[in-house]
């Protein structure tokens, strides 16, 4: 049954990890992260849920006891930020190749050096080609909506992918909201019982796993991989739909905010957003017709729904919370801007928020502003653009 | 292809002929050897052929030419010869 409580971003991971009961939890602390398991393993403790508790020795440990628990058939989870992403960034690529679709909330925070506990997205990005579905959340109520999300989505029969679930480090996951949680019987009747795809320890089926795939035979794994990725799209609106039936909150792989009439728009990952509907609702004040795009999944990445969106727009400004160095801006930017091939659409590059630097809605309003002026003299000027930036 | 490359059928791997990895070929002398199985109890390829208790040869698509058969033969015998396994002689 549905309840409204007050969660922090880590306690509403945590809450929705207890909802579910997962068979298999590996952990281990990193800051901003920590908190999250440290709670989950209260609820292990107190026999709220029956999951076996894993304490591993590092993330890189932690990630492999999640392939080979998920490679027997178990519903596996972990959680991470940043230098743990980074220490287990070899075996997520062989978890999400191997089909395993292990669930991981993942609280977005820079990556060293210099040591910098606070948030960007630089960690998640450095992962975006491992073959992982990445679904990035604005609050904690979406924190908690997407991680329970993310169990059907990846166990699809047509997807059988590892999930990450991002929220961002501090601004989210130490920030207390009030959020509606639908319960564990409400969870665990959404996501069912766990039918692994294959199971090493089923004695019906002797299977190896983790074999030598070379030049005849590896490229086709590849291409595996990428039509599962591609059928994750229709899964991922499937059951954003199925879980709004439930819930009465639905999810897309964007979401528009007040876009109808917008003549100019910002695009951004996670809490930006909420930043970035007020700032457009005070643009608006004034007179400038401003709206949002919420990029909810990264990858799959909704090239062509974004293309549409931003075309029918006229303006965008998209907000990188990494950086690609040597390619100029970030990689939502350049992302984006190859679908929307439009030189006749002003598409403007703005990073931000670097190692934890704050963004606010009069920052944002001032880009609604420069989108403004871009659309009304047909002139882009300087593409890539910084916010807060002290130069 | 099975999902993830996955191998579904047990024991296929006689099906993959590591023989092509080759340099160096075990060449076996009959006369020499006590077949005392030491080359075959050491065998990582289960390569070397064995009939009514007696070393007979090499399965060549397997053997990978590692000469720890070579090397493990008792020095008194010298049973084995690793030679270069060139394939304008196959």
């Amino acid at each position: 049954m549905s309840k409204r409580v007050a969660l922090t971003g880590n306690e509403a991971g945590a809450e929705a990890l207890k909802d579910v009961n997962p068979d298999v939890a590996t952990v281990f602390p990193i800051t901003p992260q920590t908190e999250l398991m440290h709670r989950f393993s209260s609820f292990v403790h107190d026999g709220v849920v029956d999951t076996e508790l894993v304490h591993v020795e590092s993330e890189h440990s932690a990630q492999s006891a999640c392939f080979g628990s998920a490679a027997a058939g178990a519903r596996t989870v972990t959680a991470t930020s940043s230098q743990g992403l980074m220490l287990m960034a070899e075996v997520c690529a062989i978890t999400a190749s191997t089909r395993l679709p292990v669930v991981m909330p993942v609280v977005n925070r820079a990556i060293s050096a210099p040591i910098n506990i606070h948030c960007d997205h630089s960690d998640s990005m450095f992962c975006r080609d491992a073959g992982w579905i990445q679904i990035y959340s604005e609050d904690s109520q979406e924190a908690y909506d997407n991680i329970i999300q993310a169990f059907r989505i990846g166990e699809h029969k047509d997807v059988l992918l590892p999930v990450m679930v991002c929220m961002d480090g501090f601004i989210t996951s130490h920030t207390m909201e009030a959020l509606e949680v639908i319960g564990p019987e409400a969870a665990r009747a959404f996501v069912g019982e766990y039918d692994p795809a294959f199971s090493l320890l089923d004695p019906e089926t002797r299977i190896s796993i983790g074999l030598l795939h070379m030049a005849d035979t590896y490229f086709e794994c590849k291409r595996q991989q990428i039509a599962a990725m591609d059928a994750a799209r229709q899964v991922i609106l499937d059951v954003g739909r199925d879980y709004g039936e439930i819930s009465g909150r639905s999810y897309g792989h964007i979401e528009e905010y007040k876009l109808d009439d917008a003549e100019v728009a910002i695009l951004a990952l996670g809490s930006t957003c909420g930043t970035a509907k007020d700032a457009a609702d005070r643009a608006r004040e004034r007179g400038i017709k401003a709206g949002v795009i919420k990029l909810r999944t990264f990858r799959p990445f909704p090239g062509d729904l974004l293309a549409e969106t931003i075309k029918r727009v006229g303006a965008v400004g998209v907000m990188d919370r990494s950086i690609s160095f040597g390619l100029q801006g970030g990689p939502v930017f350049a992302e984006t801007r190859s679908f929307v091939n439009d030189p006749t659409v002003p598409l403007i590059s703005y990073v931000y928020g670097i190692g934890g630097r704050d963004i606010n809605a009069t920052e944002i309003e001032s880009i609604f502003d420069e989108l403004s002026d871009a659309r009304k003299s047909g002139s882009v000027g300087e593409v890539f653009r910084f916010i807060g930036l002290r130069e | 292809m099975p999902i993830a490359g996955i191998v579904v059928e047990p024991g296929n791997s006689v099906e993959y002929e590591t023989g092509s990895w080759r340099t160096f070929k075990p060449v076996h002398s009959p006369e020499r050897c006590v077949s005392c199985l030491r080359c075959w109890a050491l065998c990582p390829d289960c390569a070397v052929r064995v009939e009514d208790g007696k070393v007979v040869g090499y399965d060549y698509d397997h053997c990978k030419g590692c000469g720890i058969c070579a090397r493990e033969c008792p020095p008194k015998c010298h049973a084995i010869e690793m030679v270069l396994d060139r394939d304008d002689e196959d």
